[in-house]
């Protein structure tokens, strides 16, 4: 069985895996990282979406060990000293999620896109998500959230 | 679902990739895996082994080369998009790499993968048919370029031998006065293109003189609209390049399945090529 290293929220880990174990699951039942959710299970929705090396991924669509000697964010590893991320609090503040379950995907996606635009518009907001799907259609609430975490990272200059 | 059991090799060098392929007709080539690993879950693939060739740095990189440009096959689409070179050099390419899928799924996938992988509603093999690349392929007796034209065979089913990886394809550089587009309909954001048509063309003292058409899920593999191709030389631009459009689904099988019949595939066909073919020739 293939030994991996990978570093999770700033904790590294080594691991013997089956190849065919999946990131998202090497997170939730190896490392107890169940903050990221399997979502659909077919690379669609993104609920999954975590940081690889500096990037979002869907770990449903990533093999463990593919991330040998990568450093890996989930939603868990985004706040500090029990205080939310400013993503998190914005979609906490702009009631940006109904049901909750795309929300880790959603707020991972959101920072991986503020690497490209710090300030985006709503257009931008909504293309940078599009591989991550609401089946509560609360996209409207979760552009805001986006628009006022971007803002409150304190990276944007507001085009308002 | 968790994928079927499999081994796993992580060759150290592409000549090792290319015995480890050779020695196992059932293993496969494992790229970023975007495509792969949906397969693998939902069980329709059942590989033996899995060659991981996503650490070889000689596969990685997009290289001017003057007359075209060299992308490695294991660049990511990410890396495409944002390629100076690649939107210099062969910007249909860039154009149509951004539409595919999203964002997190373009930070793993690869130019090559969704090339070798050969699948018609893919929008990157009817991009690299219309623009006559090349692609090059190695195994342990040495190095062939295969024509696009002759590397997509049929479904899901590329030229590649077993023992051999694509290690990266040769985009010809369009000269002056060519114009380009890629038109994709689909339903929801991420999803396949139902029909997607790339488009190149050139003109000259307001007529095209060339166009290039190739088209996604058309049919088992990627085409090129020949019969429109040769409709449009020498016309100018107006209802005679609408008439030339009629001629897209000509010679092509389109499939069916949930989001649309072949007649209706055919119908997007003509509409999409003349959306292509107008914008890529300045009128959009």
């Amino acid at each position: 069985m293939p030994r991996i290293t990978v570093t999770v929220d700033g904790i590294t880990y080594e691991e013997d895996v089956e190849p065919r174990l999946l990131l998202v699951h090497l997170l939730r039942d190896r490392l107890g990282k169940t903050g990221t959710p399997v979502g659909c299970d077919t690379s669609n929705c993104g609920a999954c979406t975590v940081m690889l090396d500096g990037k979002s991924v869907k770990s449903c669509s990533v093999l463990a060990v593919q991330a040998d000697g990568g450093d890996v964010v989930t939603i868990e590893g985004l706040g500090a000293d029990g205080s939310m991320h400013p993503m998190q609090r914005a979609f906490h503040e702009e009631h940006a999620l109904q049901c909750g379950y795309c929300t880790p995907g959603m707020v991972m996606a959101a920072i991986d896109l503020l690497r490209d635009d710090p300030d985006p518009s709503e257009e931008t907001i909504r293309e940078g998500l599009e591989g991550n799907l609401c089946r509560c259609t609360g996209y409207c609430n979760i552009v805001s959230a986006v628009r006022r975490g971007a803002q409150e990272m304190g990276q944007a200059v507001s085009k308002q | 679902m968790i994928p079927a059991q499999f081994d796993y090799a992580r060759p150290a060098s592409l000549d090792e990739a290319c015995q480890a392929l050779a020695s196992d007709e059932d293993a496969k080539v494992l790229a970023g895996g975007q495509s792969l690993l949906p397969l693998l879950r939902m069980r329709l693939a059942y590989p033996s082994t899995l060659v991981d060739v996503g650490r070889l740095p000689d596969l990685k990189g997009v290289h001017d080369r003057g007359d075209h440009v060299f992308i490695g096959a294991m660049t990511t689409h990410d890396e495409v998009v944002r390629s100076g070179v690649v939107t210099a050099g062969c910007p249909l390419v860039a154009l149509a790499t951004a539409m595919v899928a999203d964002r997190a799924i373009r930070h793993r996938g690869t130019f090559g993968g969704s090339l070798a992988h050969a699948d018609p509603a893919g929008d990157l093999p009817a991009v690299v048919l219309a623009l006559d690349g090349v692609l090059v392929a190695r195994s342990a007796g040495g190095e062939r370029e295969i024509p696009a034209a002759d590397f997509f065979v049929d479904y899901l089913e590329s030229a590649l031998e077993p023992g051999e990886i694509l290690t990266g394809v040769k985009i010809p550089k369009l000269g002056a006065g060519w114009g380009f587009h890629y038109e994709k309909f689909h339903r929801t954001a991420q999803s396949w293109a139902i029909v997607g048509v790339a488009a190149a063309v050139k003109r000259s003292n307001g007529a095209i003189t060339e166009a290039r058409i190739g088209l996604t899920n058309m049919g088992e593999k990627p085409l090129r609209a020949r019969a429109t191709e040769s409709a449009l030389r020498g016309v100018e631009l107006g209802d005679q390049v609408r008439l030339a459009c009629e001629e897209a689904a000509a010679d092509t099988s389109p499939p069916a399945d949930l989001h649309a019949q072949p007649d209706y595939r055919r119908h997007l066909a003509r509409v999409l090529t003349h959306r292509a073919v107008r914008t890529a020739a300045g009128s959009p």
